[in-house]
Parts: structure tokens; C-alpha cells; sequence
């Protein structure tokens, strides 16, 4: 285990297991009321990355990789595909490029969902930030094993 | 016609699947497709010869008058109904010439490819499509003549032949803007209603103009890269370099002629540089003795033929140019596929091992005299029709008549000779062993060069055929106007026919001295070391040179040099720009100030002051986190809450980042002399000086009008959201975002590739072992040839 990380703190990782919830669910609040309100993919992908990071210090290297499932560059790859797909619907219906598409769909009970590219597109924009802070952060912390 | 040249495309993507499945028949199966489209396109011979232009265009960036629009005249369809027909039987040949090679499905996809940029190059009626398929010809072409990539010759051919047409194109862009600009629209059928020979922009747009399609079509002096690109597999020099793509550049000045044309700059660079390469190409072939080398040196002096012709500007060269470039994709096309065919049947490459093969591959034999006496121009081949006009247009030229014929009727002898080597060379003699066991080819190889061969004969008995249905309307589109002219096999005995004779005399007597002929001109070996090519070699070593010395002193490694190399390139250029402002007005006041304002700012200054004079890493970063947050709370003060919180975020994470690499320093020491750390000072302090300067000579002078407001305006009407930062970055400026997510997946990568992949350092993952490999296999090699 590399320096930084053997003065594990049992409240740090207490509270982390159950902050860290909290913080991915806040951070898709953010990512879907963005529209609206404060927020957006950018911020929300921040958010995030940072509970991830948290997860780093708090317990290690392996628990935070193994929380994530995948490899973070893969996550960008993810988001840039959703983002430039987003583009695309607007061709269909004879717009031009890029011009964004709203969706309304009726849900019994819940009310009515609101659906465009602009959502697609930022949900893209969250899941680059997401993959490429994090690559950066592993990639350093791999550097120590 | 979008379709047309899309569904290659699509095609070309599904050929390595398709490859897969179907296995030897994949080839067969995808030449249905250009079969298909051949037909469509002989469909249209009917409209399009009685004088009709078919139109399309879709909208693509209309702002700038840019758009998909093709068309389809006598000139279009001529090049599209070679491309299409010729290619067919590429596939099918080349199905069978590469069989069992492992790469052949991505084969298919880089000959679909081409074949798609190379229809979409001759439909094109917007300049910047046309240029678009222009560079995807290049790239392509690259692909297909490096295709045995494991070859260092190979590659390095490829390589030139991208770096000679490359150059060639980005000089044709230039030139493609100016004529837009010139003509007032991007769109050929505007531009070719207008004679721009009178514009101011005339001359330099025509030099770019030619310079790009001299470069495409190997005129001299850059014929070099078109023999050197027989690295490519037979079925691709048959293709590219006989039928299309060195055509691409005859395409477009023959397009351009009712526009540019007009000038003498043009008739005379035509004429002269087509005559130069006429001659420079046949002389070469007559000295070569590789089959494909031979018929590649050919091909050069057929481009230079129909580019004299095009430079000659009469009514009769026009149709002269589009009957020779028919004549010579239908015979060059079948030599280039017999050539193969002795390569691949009988083992030979070479004219001088083979002989007497005449027994052996009888129907190769007679398609290659066939063929070979279309090459001649001998009569009642369509090459003779060809050969006839040609002359007959030199003749009546309107300049430089004498010099032109001699250099006509020179090339015209060394062209029999060319002939009569591959009519005559490897079938007739003596038989001597081959490396191969000979024999003809199957139906697949054969099919190609026996139906242009046959053509060749058809047309040439029958020429009214082509010229009613194709070659007139063809003619027309080059000459500007309707031609009144017609083929025809017999004119009479007339002073063409008497020079074609006499060249055919002193061809088959040059034939005849050929080994002394060689041995008489093997002085001009010695000559190449000062031609184009080696001048071209010096040129890639010298930039390979100055590469290296730009990147020992530009580009060292050390991040404080870049850092110092950019700030001060900024402080000069600005500062520069600012010193020459007339208006140097600053004026701010600070009656409005509130407390908490200025508590802020004081605790800005502190922090800074304190992470400049601080020993130690861990609490310099620390401080600088605290300034971020501090200018969080100013974003957060004018109510811009978005990019407050964006700020404490980014803040968090850099803090976090520079922690982890924290521990990767090596302890706080001075290390630079005093001098260096007061340079340091000036320029950090004048640069900050600078930019609050910047800032307040910016909100000073603002004279038109913010775009903010508009994006208050229609952030809810048009973009159906409150937050107008994020309807900005997810709506109205999400091609920028989509950049900018773009620029943070390098920098991933990137970040990823330094720590992971530097030599030394161990592999993590499989794919790292693969990388590591790779790079220290190329670090070796290069260290191998220092």
C-alpha cells in the first residue's frame, strides 16, 4: 500500500459507505434538474467523481475500482458516444444538425416525463467528466502499486 | 445520386463482414453492386446524350453555400460509367489475384471506398464536395497502395504518393476558395456560366488550380509517385492508376475549361507541361522493362496527352481528349490486368524473362495483342479512332503547331514501341521456362481485360456508337458549348493517317533495335540522381531535420519552458496590440463596493502572497485551494451560482489531483539561480498585470451589443429551460460542448498513455503489454537506422 494511504480513518470510512450514496444520488439530481435549476451534467459528473475519489481515500485503491465495475477511459468512451448520437435525431425529422428534440411522455401516476437530446447530450457531458477525472486519479494512484 | 455514392460507402463498411461470411465469393457477391450502379448510370446515357443535366442537391451547410449537390453531364457520366464498369471487374479480378490473403476484406473496403469518393469526385457539382471526395481519393488511394504494409518499400511509396498529392490538394483548396469567391458560388453548374479569365484572382486560383491537379494526374515534374505507386497489387494499379484516380486531375481541368480556359496562361502551361510529360512518360516506359513499371510510365504520357489536348482549347481537342481517355481506360485497363495476370498465372514481372508464352495462355495472348494494338492506335481499334483525333486536333491547333506535332508524333513512335513490347514480347519467340507453371487464368481474371478489349475492337469498328450516345454530350461539357464534330473510323488518306503510318514504321524499327536502344540511353539512369524524386527525397529529409532541431529547441520536455515560452509569446503580442490602442480609457470606481466584496479580495491577495512564500508543496496547494474557493465566492456574489459551485468543484478535484502527485516530487529545494526566479517574477507579475488590464479595457469598451441578452430571451421559448448556462451548454452551443467533452477524452487518454506506457514503467493490462511492445519495437528500429 502506497504512503498517502495507511493512515485509514475508521470514521472517514464509516462515514463514507454512507455519504457515498448520498453523493452519487445528489450527483444525478444535479445531472437531471439541471435544465431547470443549478446543476447540469458537468457539475453533476464533478460530483460524482469526487464521491468516487472519496471512496479512494476513505477505504482503497481496489474497493474504489471494484465499485465502479468498469475501466474509467471506458466510461468516456460511453459518454462521447451518447453526446455525438445525441446529435443525430434531428437529421430525421429534417432539422439541421444538432437542433434539439423534445419528447413528452405520459406516465400514469408519475405525471408527464420530459424527454430531448439536450438531456442525452448532457447525460454524455456527465459521463465524460465522470471517466476522464477519474482516469486521471486512478492512473496516478496506479502509478504507486 | 447521394445514394449512389452513399451505398458504396455503406458497402465498403459491411465488405470485411461480408468477406467473412460469404469467404472466396465475397468478391464476386460486392461486384454485383457497382454492376448495379454501372446499369443505373447507362439508364441516364439516354437524357444526358440529348443534352439534359440531371441535378441534385441536398442541404448541407447552407450558411455557407455549401451543399451535396451532384451532377450528371456527358463528362460526369463518362467518368462515372468507367469507374463503375471498370471497377466491376476489379473485384471480380481482384477476388480471384488475392484470394486467400488474410487482409482480404479490408481490401474490399478500402477499393469500395475509393471507388465511392472517386463517383462522388466526378458527380460533384459544389466545390468543396468535390473536394471532400478529392482528399478521400487520397487517403484511400494511400490505403490501397501501401496495402502490403509489412513492406517498407511498400509504405514508403505510399507515402509519397500521399505527400506529392497532399501538397497538390491543400493547394487546390486555396485555389477552390479563391474561384468560389471569384465566381460568387461553390456550385460548378453557377461557376461554369461565368469566364473568370478577366478576374483579378485569375492567375494565382489558376497556378493552386493546376498545381493540385498536375500533382493528381503525375504531371512532370511530379511524375514520379505514379510508378512508384506499382507497390500496390495489380488489381489496384489496374484501377487507380490507369482508369481513375490519376484521371481525377484530367477530370477536373476538363470540367474547368469553359471557365478558366479562356487564357493564354492556361493554353500554353497546358500544352507545354501535357507535352513535356508526354514525352518525359514514354521516353521512361521505352526504358523500363518491368511490365507494370512500363505500362505505369504509359499512363503517364496518356496524362500528358489529354492534358496538351485540354491546353489546346479547339472544339476538335476537346473531343480528341474524351475519346483518347475512353481509348486508354478501355486498353490500359486490360494491359494492367494482363500484367497481372503474368505475374499471378506464370511468375513473370519482367519483359525480359518471358517469351513464346503463346501456347500456353492463348486467350491471355490474344486479349493482350488485342489490346496492345488498341495502345498503337492501329487500325480498327477505338485506339486508332483515338490516335486519329489526337493528331488531327494537334494539327489544327491554334499555337505552337510544329512543336507540338514533332513532340506528338515523337511520343508516337515510342507508344508503338511500348505496344509492340507487350503484343509481342512475352507471347511470340522462342519459348523459355517460367517460375510458374503457365496457364490462362479462369473466367474471373479474364472477363475484365476480354470485355475491354472487345470493347476496344466494338467501338473502334463501330464509333458512331460512342460518340452519339456518350462521347458527344462528353465533348460539349468540356468545350462549354454543343460540338458539331464526329468519329469516325476512315477519313481518308490525309496527313493524320499518312503520320500515324510513318510513326508506326519507326516504332516497330525502334522495336526491333530495343536492347540497343536501352544500351544506348543508359546515360539518363545516371541523370535521375538530379530529378524530381531525389529532390523530393532531399526535401523529406530536410524536414525530418528540422523537425528534429524545432522539437530540441521548442519542444524539450521541460513543462517550465513551455509555460514560459507561452505566457511570454502572449505578454508580447498582446501587450503589443494593446500599446497600439488609440483609446486607452480605464475607468472603474469603487463606490459600490460592498464590505463582503472587499473581505474577499483580501483574502484573495492574502493567499496568494502566502502560496508564492511558502516552503513546502502540500501547503502551496492548499492555498491555492483556498483561493479557488474565494473566487468561488465572488462568482457566487453576482449570482452566477452555476459557475460558483462548477469552481468549488474543480477546485476540490485539482487539490485532489495535486496531492496525489504531490508524492511523486522530490522534496521542496531551490533549485534555480536567483536570475531565473527574478525573470520569473517579471514575467508572472506582467502577465497578471496584463490580463487585469485585459479585463478592464474589455468591460470598458464594449461596443455592440452582449449576446447575453438574446440567451435570456430564448432560453425558455427556445430552449425550454431556466437555467440558461445549461440550455447554452446543452442546446444553443452544444457543438462546442461536444468539443470540448472531446478535448477531455484526449486529455484522459493522454494522461493515461504518459504514466502507463513510458518505457520502463510495467504494463498493467494486456493492452498496455500489447502498447509497450509495440513502442519499444519502434523505439528499437529507429534507433537502428541512426
Amino acid at each position: 500500500m502506497s504512503r498517502q494511504f495507511n493512515m485509514r480513518s475508521l470514521i472517514l470510512s464509516t462515514g463514507t459507505t454512507i455519504i457515498l450514496p448520498l453523493l452519487l444520488l445528489f450527483s444525478l439530481f444535479l445531472l437531471l434538474r439541471g435544465h431547470d435549476e443549478p446543476g447540469g451534467g458537468f457539475i453533476g459528473g464533478l460530483v460524482a467523481a469526487a464521491a468516487i475519489a472519496l471512496k479512494l481515500f476513505a477505504d482503497d485503491y481496489p474497493s474504489a475500482k471494484s465499485l465502479l465495475r468498469v475501466h474509467p477511459l471506458q466510461i468516456v468512451g460511453v459518454g462521447l458516444a451518447i453526446a455525438a448520437l445525441s446529435s443525430l435525431p434531428s437529421l430525421f425529422v429534417g432539422d439541421n444538425f444538432f437542433t434539439a428534440q423534445w419528447w413528452s411522455l405520459d406516465i400514469p401516476i408519475f405525471g408527464t416525463l420530459k424527454l430531448s437530446t439536450p438531456l442525452f447530450f448532457d447525460i454524455g457531458v456527465f459521463l465524460g467528466v465522470i471517466g476522464t477525472v477519474l482516469t486521471a486519479i486512478f492512473t496516478l494512484v496506479e502509478v504507486e502499486h | 445520386m447521394l445514394y449512389v455514392v452513399l451505398s458504396l460507402f455503406v458497402l465498403a463498411c459491411l465488405a470485411p463482414l461480408l468477406h467473412r461470411y460469404t469467404g472466396r465469393h465475397s468478391g464476386s457477391l460486392l461486384a454485383l453492386v457497382p454492376a448495379t450502379l454501372f446499369s443505373f448510370f447507362a439508364a441516364q446515357l439516354a437524357l444526358v446524350s440529348q443534352g439534359e443535366v440531371l441535378s441534385q442537391r441536398w442541404l448541407w451547410f447552407p450558411g455557407m453555400d455549401i451543399h451535396l449537390s451532384f451532377l450528371l453531364d456527358g463528362l460526369s457520366l463518362l467518368f462515372a460509367l468507367l469507374i463503375t464498369g471498370i471497377g466491376t471487374f476489379i473485384l471480380l479480378y481482384a477476388n480471384r489475384y488475392l484470394e486467400g490473403h488474410p487482409a482480404l476484406g479490408r481490401f474490399f473496403l478500402f477499393l469500395l471506398t475509393f471507388m465511392g469518393a472517386m463517383l462522388g469526385l466526378v458527380l460533384a457539382d459544389n466545390l468543396i464536395t468535390l473536394f471532400v471526395f478529392w482528399e478521400l481519393t487520397t487517403v484511400s488511394s494511400f490505403m490501397l497502395i501501401g496495402f502490403n504494409h509489412e513492406n517498407a518499400e511498400s509504405r514508403q511509396k505510399a507515402h509519397q504518393g500521399l505527400m506529392v498529392t497532399v501538397i497538390g490538394g491543400l493547394a487546390l483548396m486555396t485555389g477552390f476558395i479563391m474561384l468560389g469567391f471569384a465566381a460568387g458560388s461553390y456550385e460548378l453548374s453557377d461557376i461554369l456560366q461565368q469566364d473568370l479569365t478577366g478576374h483579378a484572382l485569375y492567375l494565382p486560383m489558376l497556378v493552386l488550380i493546376l498545381l493540385g491537379a498536375f500533382t493528381k494526374s503525375a504531371q512532370t515534374p511530379f511524375h514520379f509517385w505514379l510508378p512508384n505507386a506499382m507497390a500496390a497489387p495489380t488489381p489496384v494499379s489496374a484501377y487507380l492508376h490507369s482508369a481513375t484516380m490519376v484521371k481525377a486531375g484530367i477530370y477536373l481541368l476538363a470540367r474547368l475549361q469553359p471557365t478558366l480556359g479562356d487564357s493564354a496562361a492556361w493554353m500554353l502551361t497546358l500544352s507545354a507541361i501535357g507535352a513535356i510529360t508526354m514525352l518525359t512518360g514514354i521516353f521512361l516506359a521505352s526504358r523500363a522493362t518491368g511490365i507494370k513499371k512500363v505500362l505505369a510510365y504509359s499512363t503517364v504520357m496518356a496524362l500528358g496527352t489529354l492534358t496538351m489536348l485540354l491546353g489546346l482549347g479547339t472544339e476538335k481537342a476537346a473531343l480528341a481528349a474524351v475519346t483518347f481517355l475512353l481509348a486508354h481506360a478501355l486498353y490500359k485497363g486490360a494491359l494492367f490486368m494482363i500484367a497481372g495476370i503474368l505475374d499471378h498465372e506464370a511468375g513473370i514481372k519482367d519483359f525480359q524473362h518471358a517469351s513464346g508464352l503463346r501456347h500456353k495462355m492463348p486467350k491471355t495472348c490474344a486479349v493482350a495483342v488485342i489490346a496492345a494494338l488498341s495502345l498503337a492506335g492501329v487500325i480498327p481499334l477505338f485506339g486508332f479512332v483515338a490516335k486519329e483525333l489526337l493528331l488531327e486536333a494537334v494539327l489544327s491547333g491554334s499555337h505552337w503547331q510544329i512543336a507540338l506535332i514533332i513532340a506528338t508524333v515523337l511520343a508516337n513512335i515510342f507508344v508503338v514501341l511500348v505496344a509492340a513490347l507487350l503484343a509481342i514480347k512475352p507471347w511470340f519467340g522462342e519459348e523459355i521456362a517460367t517460375p510458374k507453371k503457365a496457364h490462362d487464368p479462369g473466367i474471373a481474371m479474364l472477363s475484365g481485360p476480354m470485355v475491354l478489349a472487345s470493347l476496344s475492337l466494338v467501338l473502334g469498328l463501330f464509333p458512331f456508337i460512342a460518340d452519339k450516345w456518350l462521347l458527344q454530350a462528353a465533348a460539349s461539357a468540356v468545350y462549354g458549348n454543343q460540338i458539331t464534330d464526329y468519329l469516325a473510323l476512315w477519313h481518308g488518306v490525309n496527313l493524320p493517317l499518312l503520320l500515324s503510318l510513318t510513326s508506326l514504321c519507326f516504332g516497330l524499327l525502334l522495336y526491333s533495335q530495343w536492347p540497343r536502344w536501352r544500351q544506348f540511353t543508359s546515360g539518363v539512369d545516371r541523370l535521375s540522381a538530379f530529378g524530381p524524386e531525389a529532390l523530393y527525397t532531399k526535401m523529406m529529409a530536410g524536414l525530418v531535420i528540422f523537425a528534429g532541431w524545432q522539437t530540441k529547441v521548442l519542444q524539450n520536455g521541460y513543462l517550465r519552458n513551455y509555460l514560459l515560452t507561452t505566457i511570454a509569446t502572449m505578454l508580447l503580442l498582446v501587450g503589443w496590440a494593446m500599446l497600439r490602442l488609440e483609446h486607452f480609457n480605464i475607468t472603474f470606481d469603487l463606490h459600490d463596493v460592498k464590505i463582503q466584496e472587499a473581505t474577499v479580495f483580501l483574502i484573495l491577495l492574502v493567499t496568494i502572497l502566502s502560496a508564492v512564500l511558502v516552503k513546502s508543496f502540500l501547503a502551496a496547494v492548499a492555498l491555492l485551494g483556498a483561493l479557488g474557493f474565494a473566487v468561488a465566492l465572488i462568482y457566487v456574489f453576482f449570482s452566477a451560482i452555476d459557475v460558483g459551485i462548477t469552481q468549488v468543484l474543480v477546485e476540490t478535484i485539482t487539490v485532489l489531483l495535486l496531492v496525489l502527485v504531490l508524492y511523486r516530487l522530490p522534496e521542496f529545494r531551490k533549485l534555480s539561480s536567483n536570475m531565473n526566479r527574478a525573470r520569473d517574477a517579471v514575467i508572472a507579475i506582467s502577465s497578471g498585470i496584463l490580463i487585469t488590464l485585459l479585463v478592464l479595457l474589455v468591460t470598458n469598451a464594449r461596443d455592440m451589443e452582449g449576446i447575453s441578452s438574446f440567451f435570456i430571451a430564448n432560453s425558455v421559448p427556445e430552449g425550454y429551460g431556466r437555467n440558461i448556462v445549461n440550455v447554452i451548454l446543452v442546446d444553443f452551443r452544444a457543438l462546442d460542448t461536444l468539443g470540448e467533452i472531446f478535448v477531455l477524452a484526449l486529455v484522459a487518454i493522454g494522461i493515461y498513455a504518459m504514466v502507463h506506457l513510458r518505457t520502463g514503467s510495467k504494463p498493467v493490462t494486456n493492452a498496455d503489454k500489447r502498447l509497450a511492445s509495440e513502442l519499444k519495437r519502434m523505439n528499437t528500429t529507429q534507433g537502428d537506422k541512426k
